[in-house]
C-alpha cells in the first residue's frame, strides 16, 4: 500500500481554503436580476472551502488513492464475499436504456427493464429451488425484515397471534436477531453443538405453540454446512413454524444445493455478494426475498408478471402484501448487475462458483491449520474461521494485531471477533475469484506474521506501518468521536 | 485475581453485598479482558425492578456489543454515572471504580445460585 504522503496531503479541504479563491469564473449576468428571498430564509455564515479547480481535483484524487478495494488487492473479509466484480456488469448497467429510466415512466415504455426483472426473478427461483420472489428489498437485512414481516402476516392470517418466538442459532449474522426484533418477535438464541451445527436437543426443547419460526444461515457464519439441517427444518415445521434462510453465503451452494428442497420456506439472497455488485461501506445492495408458494400473497410489492398472450410485462402487488420495502422497484442497478452476472456465467459457470469458493477456503484451512487454532477441524464451505487465542495467551498478540499487520502486506484484514462464539476469531473468505498464486501469497504472509508474533511482537502491536495513518486509537475514537470539521478560528 | 468477598455469575457479573442489604454489581476482569476497550454502556433506570439473570443493559466495546445480565433480583437505586463519560473505568478498575449499579431489596436466597471466587476461577480457566 506504500503511498507517499506529506503534511499538505493531510490537510482537510476546509484547511486548504484561501479567501477569495474560486474554481470557476462566471460570465456576466445577462438576465434580469431577481430579488433574493427574505433575509430570514438566508444565512451568510456557511463555511465553504474556497479553492481552485486543480486543488480540488488533487485533493479528491489523493483521497481516492488511499482507498482499498477489491480492484486493488486481495480482500478476504469473511462473510462479506468481497469477490471480483466483472466490469461487464457495470457496462451493462450503464447502458442508456437502463440507466436513464425514470421510475415513474409508464410500463409500456420500460418493457425491457421489466423483462430483465422478470427473468431475474425466474433465475433466482430456479437457482434456490423456491417458487416465488420479490426483488423489492434494498439489501440483505431489508430482505430479512421482509421475510420476518411475511412470517408475522402469515401467522396472523392463520389466527395464530401467539406465535411470537423466533429461534436464532448463536452462529447467526447479527442482523438476524435485529430483523426479527424489528418485526416485533421475541428472539431466542439457540446454542451450537460441539461440531458447530445447531444443537438438535436444544431446538427440540425450544419449540412449542408460541414458535413463529427459525432464522438460520446455511452455511453458517462458522463457514460450516449444518449437517443437521434436514432435521432442523422438520422439527420447526412439525411445530408449525416457518424456516427462514439467510442466503448471505449462497456462493458456496450455487448449482449444488437448492435451499427450497432442503425445506426452507423463506430465504433472502444478497445479490451484491453472491451475484456481484461493488459493495462495502454499507451499500449499495439488493436482498430479494424468495419464498414457497403458500406465502406468495404476502410478498412485498412490486413484482413483475408476464402475460404470454399479449407478450407484456407489468407490475403487481400481491393481495395481502406486507407493503413496500422502499421507493419504487428496489435497487435497480444492482438487479441489472446480478442479471448480467447470471447470464454471462450460465448454468455451468454458476456451478463453478461454488466449487472454487469451497476449494479455495479449504486450501487456506489445510495450509494454515498448523499455524493457527482451527476451532472446528472439519471440511469448511466458502470461508474458514481461525482463532488467534494461542497467540493472545503466549505472546499477547490479538486477532486485531494480526489483522492490522496484514495491511502492511497489502491484504485487507479478515473479519475479526466474529462469529462471537469463537475467541480471537479471524473469519477468512478468500472467495471464488482468487487464483492459487494469490492464495499462496496470503498463506505465506500469514506464516510470516505467525513468526513475527513470536520474534517481534511490537511490530504487530504497532501495525500497520506502511499506510498514511498508522495504528489509530479505536477506543478513543469511539469514546470521543470527532466527526465534524470546526474552524480553529472559532 | 477475583476478589474473595464477591459472588459471581456464569455471565461474568459480580455482586458485592453492602451492610444495608443493598448490593453493588459490575462485570469481572475476565469479562473486560474479553470485551476489550469499553466505549459505551447502557444501564437500567433508577427505580426499575430487575429479576435475577435477566438482561438489563448493554455494553459496547471496540469489538462487539454484549448484553449485561443481573446476577440478582431487586430494585435499582443508583447507577454509576461516572461510567457514562468514562467507560474506561470498567477496563481499568472492574471490581472497584467500574461498578455499574446498586440494587436494594435483594433476596439473599438467590445468592446460592451464584459462585464464590474459587468456583469462578475454575469456570474461567476452562
Amino acid at each position: 500500500m506504500n503511498i507517499e504522503i506529506n503534511n499538505i496531503d493531510r490537510k482537510l479541504l476546509m484547511d486548504r481554503s484561501s479567501p477569495g479563491r474560486i474554481g470557476a469564473t462566471l460570465p456576466p449576468l445577462d438576465v434580469p436580476k431577481q430579488k433574493l428571498p427574505p433575509n430570514n430564509y438566508l444565512r451568510d455564515n456557511i463555511d465553504l472551502p474556497e479553492l481552485s479547480e486543480s486543488e480540488l481535483v488533487r485533493y479528491f484524487s489523493k483521497l481516492s488513492q488511499f482507498n482499498f478495494s477489491i480492484d486493488h488487492n486481495f480482500y478476504p473479509l469473511g462473510s462479506c464475499t468481497m469477490k471480483y466484480n466483472p466490469k461487464i456488469n457495470d457496462e451493462i448497467a450503464s447502458m442508456k436504456g437502463l440507466s436513464n429510466l425514470h421510475p415513474l415512466q409508464d410500463e409500456s415504455t420500460i418493457q425491457g427493464a421489466l423483462k430483465l426483472m422478470f427473468e431475474l426473478q425466474e433465475s433466482l427461483c430456479e437457482i434456490t429451488g423456491m417458487d416465488n420472489i420479490s426483488l423489492a428489498p434494498m439489501a440483505g437485512a431489508d430482505g430479512e425484515l421482509a421475510g420476518m414481516l411475511m412470517t408475522k402476516a402469515y401467522h396472523l392470517s392463520n389466527k395464530n397471534p401467539q406465535r411470537k418466538k423466533i429461534l436464532i442459532p448463536d452462529s447467526a449474522h447479527g442482523t438476524n436477531p435485529a430483523s426479527a426484533a424489528m418485526a416485533g418477535f421475541e428472539v431466542i438464541t439457540l446454542p451450537s453443538d460441539p461440531k458447530g451445527n445447531a444443537d438438535i436437543e436444544a431446538l427440540k426443547s425450544s419449540v412449542d405453540e408460541t414458535l413463529a419460526g427459525l432464522m438460520i444461515t446455511l452455511p453458517s457464519t462458522l463457514g460450516l454446512f449444518d449437517t443437521n439441517i434436514l432435521d432442523v427444518c422438520k422439527i420447526v415445521h412439525n411445530a408449525g413454524g416457518i424456516v427462514y434462510g439467510d442466503g448471505a453465503n449462497l456462493n458456496s451452494l450455487l448449482g449444488r444445493v437448492k435451499l427450497g428442497e432442503l425445506g426452507f420456506d423463506i430465504i433472502h439472497s444478497n445479490l451484491h455478494k453472491t451475484f456481484t455488485q461493488p459493495h462495502g461501506g454499507g451499500g449499495p445492495g439488493a436482498g430479494p426475498v424468495i419464498i414457497k408458494k403458500f406465502l406468495s400473497d404476502y410478498l412485498p410489492s412490486p413484482i413483475v408478471k408476464y402475460n404470454q398472450k399479449t407478450n407484456y410485462y407489468s407490475l403487481y402487488s400481491p393481495i395481502n402484501t406486507i407493503g413496500k420495502m422502499g421507493a419504487f422497484h428496489g435497487n435497480f442497478g444492482a438487479l441489472v448487475r446480478a442479471y448480467s452476472y447470471i447470464k454471462t456465467l450460465g448454468g455451468s459457470g454458476i456451478n463453478q462458483i461454488s466449487q472454487n469458493a469451497v476449494i479455495n477456503a479449504n486450501y487456506i484451512r489445510t495450509q494454515l491449520k498448523d499455524y493457527f487454532t482451527l476451532p472446528f477441524d472439519r471440511t469448511c464451505m466458502h470461508e474458514v474461521v481461525l482463532s488467534a487465542k494461542d497467540y493472545k495467551q503466549k505472546y499477547n498478540i490479538s486477532a486485531l494485531d494480526i489483522a492490522k499487520r496484514l495491511i502492511d502486506y497489502g491484504i485487507h484484514p479478515p473479519t475479526m471477533y466474529f462469529p462471537l462464539i469463537i475467541d480471537e476469531a479471524l473469519l477468512i473468505e478468500p472467495t471464488e475469484t482468487e487464483s492459487k498464486d494469490t492464495l499462496d501469497y496470503f498463506i505465506e504472509v500469514m506464516k510470516t506474521i505467525s513468526k513475527e508474533a513470536k520474534d517481534n511482537p511490537e511490530l504487530l502491536h504497532n501495525a500497520p506501518h506502511n499506510t498514511p495513518n498508522t495504528r489509530v486509537d479505536e477506543a478513543l475514537a469511539a469514546r470521543n468521536p470527532n466527526l465534524r470539521w470546526t474552524s480553529s478560528n472559532i | 485475581m477475583n476478589p474473595k468477598d464477591l459472588k459471581y455469575s456464569k455471565d461474568h457479573e459480580w455482586i458485592k453485598l453492602q451492610s444495608d442489604n443493598s448490593a453493588l454489581i459490575g462485570i469481572t476482569e475476565f469479562a473486560t479482558d474479553s470485551l476489550g476497550d469499553v466505549v459505551f454502556i447502557e444501564l437500567p433506570d433508577v427505580g426499575s425492578k430487575i429479576k435475577q439473570f435477566e438482561k438489563i443493559g448493554e455494553i459496547e466495546s471496540v469489538k462487539a456489543v454484549s448484553d449485561i445480565y443481573t446476577p440478582i433480583s431487586g430494585e435499582i437505586i443508583e447507577q454509576n454515572t461516572e461510567l457514562i463519560d468514562n467507560p474506561e473505568l470498567i477496563n481499568n478498575s472492574p471490581f472497584e471504580d467500574g461498578w455499574m449499579f446498586k440494587v436494594k431489596n435483594i433476596d439473599s436466597n438467590e445468592l446460592t445460585n451464584l459462585m464464590d471466587a474459587d468456583e469462578y476461577d475454575k469456570l474461567i480457566e476452562d
